[in-house]
């Protein structure tokens, strides 16, 4: 019996290319665990079983011809945000449950182009707004460690499905959180890059000035890999930076002695924002660890992080008001039935094509940008997030990284915060700093509190993807948290 | 800062959402708590501080004026609720 399930991308990469497993095999393999075993956790919108053999056979037929890059072959779930030409992309709402996308997002061009094999869309929050997978039109996603828990969100079909891997590997968005709070409440390796590094053409708008994808893996060399297929300049989107990429693989093995990592005070030893003492300690084991790794410690302060959240929810709902405009039951997506007039087809497919936390954030934007509030509100918002993003600047003048929790907690319980949004909204209260000022930040996978796996964060400075999966990898190297598996998906 | 379900009414209209009246108090509800929140952002003296709208300062990138893309027309309309002779159609906007 093969247990490809057990290998990540790096090892199945290598299986491929030495031609000890085809693609058609592993893609079949993959299709098979998720129609065994997805009803359980509701990761997958779509499964996209034709097509990705059809990529498989053109994989196959790539490597047999030789020099077929790194991922030929390799199949991979896409989170249900990316537009993928001739497939079902719903961003996990009902206004685009009809939605077949005439196009490719270019995270979906390049990885296709790097060989990769789509298994599926994945299930996420509704138009990503949401910190638990809760929000979605097709239903909550389950945690594979405690069915009865969160997988975080809005990123939560994705880590979902690697974690109990019926895929190896995932796409996924992170605006304020939604790679790394996921990767951390499922027990994987994710990682937001910098704002600007891959393309978000195609990548369905929620907060653009704030969006941007990254992978979600076993392991940080594996998501060196993805990254090294999502990441490069794009002309179809205005932000997108023009700057070479490096081989995120080459700089894995440096050791990370004299390495200085910086701690800030304001994220620990935490008395508000309900920080769990559990996962602070295991946080600060891996801290320890990284101590005898060779690296130094050293307290740092981030004075204005404690604004994040609330300069976050004017930032995203703002555009977010903007960018869900689109939406009007005319050119695409839902339309409501018998509309009496223009203005009754517009209200009624947004109000009944929407779902309420999607309502909320729109009338938020929609509140803080109208007259006499603009200056209360998004000037001053944006005034503060330069406070916040200074602050990191001043920060990486006088260490390599940052570390710190990524979540107050462990996986909550499903249906635990939804009548709640402002404490579904704290949990993403250590992530969201990160968006704002548009540096890049990971994920990784440092031990578990009561069965649950805990996350650790780490922070770059700008462009320094590289140093943050060498940083990471160097630890997976001492340690196995990260290839921990969810018992009922062994 | 408390909203009303009047005030409720008047940002549906702004943001084109057809909101049904009984869900009308648990908006204001929520939207009050949220700009609750966000007040805390006034603790912060930010006179004289430069709004940032991009971490790189960049600027619009500018390219030839050419023709990049080519015409789709039946692809897109082929999604569209409802069309006819290429067009968009909507309900009778004049009598």
């Amino acid at each position: 019996m093969s247990m490809y399930h057990t290998k990540t991308v790096t090892e199945l990469s290598a299986m491929l290319q030495a031609g000890e497993v085809s693609s058609v095999e592993l893609t079949r393999y993959f299709l098979d665990r998720i129609k065994n075993s997805d009803d359980k956790l509701n990761s997958f919108i779509t499964v996209c079983e034709e097509q990705a053999l059809a990529q498989a056979r053109e994989s196959d037929e790539k490597l047999k011809a030789g020099n077929a890059p790194a991922l030929t072959g390799v199949p991979v779930a896409h989170k249900d945000i990316f537009c993928t030409d001739g497939v079902k992309t719903s961003c996990g709402s009902k206004m685009l449950d009809n939605f077949i996308s005439p196009y490719d997002a270019t995270v979906i061009t390049n990885m296709r182009k790097a060989g990769v094999v789509m298994l599926g869309k994945t299930n996420m929050d509704e138009f990503a707004m949401g910190s638990s997978n809760e929000t979605s039109y097709y239903g909550a996603v389950k945690n594979p460690w405690n069915l009865k828990a969160v997988p975080g969100g809005s990123s939560g079909g994705s880590a979902s499905a690697v974690a109990a891997r019926l895929a190896p590997a995932s796409t996924g968005t992170d605006t304020g959180g939604s790679i790394r709070q996921p990767a951390a409440f499922c027990g994987i390796t994710g990682l937001k890059p910098t704002y600007g590094r891959v393309s978000r053409f195609g990548m369905i708008a929620f907060a653009s000035s704030l969006d941007q994808a990254g992978p979600m893996g076993q392991s940080a060399s594996d998501c060196a890999l993805l990254l090294n297929a999502m990441a490069g300049f794009d002309e179809k989107d205005s932000t997108s930076i023009e700057k070479s990429v490096p081989d995120y693989s080459a700089d894995l093995d440096e050791p990370l002695a004299g390495l200085k990592i910086g701690l800030p005070k304001e994220y620990f030893d935490h008395k508000e924002g309900g920080m769990n003492a559990d996962v602070e300690a295991t946080v600060k084991t891996a801290l320890e660890q990284y101590k005898s790794m060779g690296a130094e410690l050293i307290e740092i302060e981030l004075p204005n992080s404690n604004l994040s959240v609330p300069v976050y929810y004017v930032v995203a709902p703002a555009e977010c008001s903007a960018n869900l405009s689109r939406f009007d039951g005319v050119r695409y997506g839902y339309r409501c039935e018998d509309p009496k007039d223009l203005n009754d087809l517009y209200t009624r497919s947004r109000g009944e094509g929407f779902g309420a936390e999607v309502q909320r954030r729109i009338m938020v934007g929609a509140y803080a940008l109208s007259s006499g509030y603009y200056d209360a509100y998004y000037l001053k918002a944006q005034q503060l997030r330069h406070l916040i993003s200074d602050d990191f600047k001043k920060a990486y003048e006088k260490v390599d990284v940052i570390m710190a929790p990524v979540t107050p907690e462990t996986a909550f319980n499903i249906g635990e915060k939804t009548d709640d949004p402002i404490s579904m909204y704290l949990s993403d209260i250590f992530t969201i700093a990160v968006n704002l000022a548009g540096i890049p930040a990971m994920s990784i996978p440092v031990g578990f509190v009561e069965g649950m796996p805990v996350g650790m964060q780490i922070m770059g400075n700008y462009f320094e993807e590289a140093k943050l999966l060498n940083v990471a990898h160097q630890y997976q190297q001492q340690t196995d948290w990260h290839k921990q598996m969810p018992e009922e998906f062994k | 800062m408390s909203i009303d379900v009047d005030e409720v009414k008047k940002i549906a209209r702004l943001a084109c959402l057809n909101i049904d009246e009984t869900d009308m108090p648990s908006y204001a509800t929520n939207l009050s708590n949220i700009l609750d929140l966000v007040a805390q952002m006034n603790a912060v003296d930010t006179t004289g501080v430069t709004p940032m709208s991009h971490p790189f300062d960049a600027v619009q990138r500018l390219r030839e004026d050419e023709v990049t893309d080519f015409d789709r027309r039946e692809d897109f309309q082929a999604i569209a609720p409802m069309t006819e002779d290429g067009l968009y159609l909507v309900p009778k906007v004049l009598d």
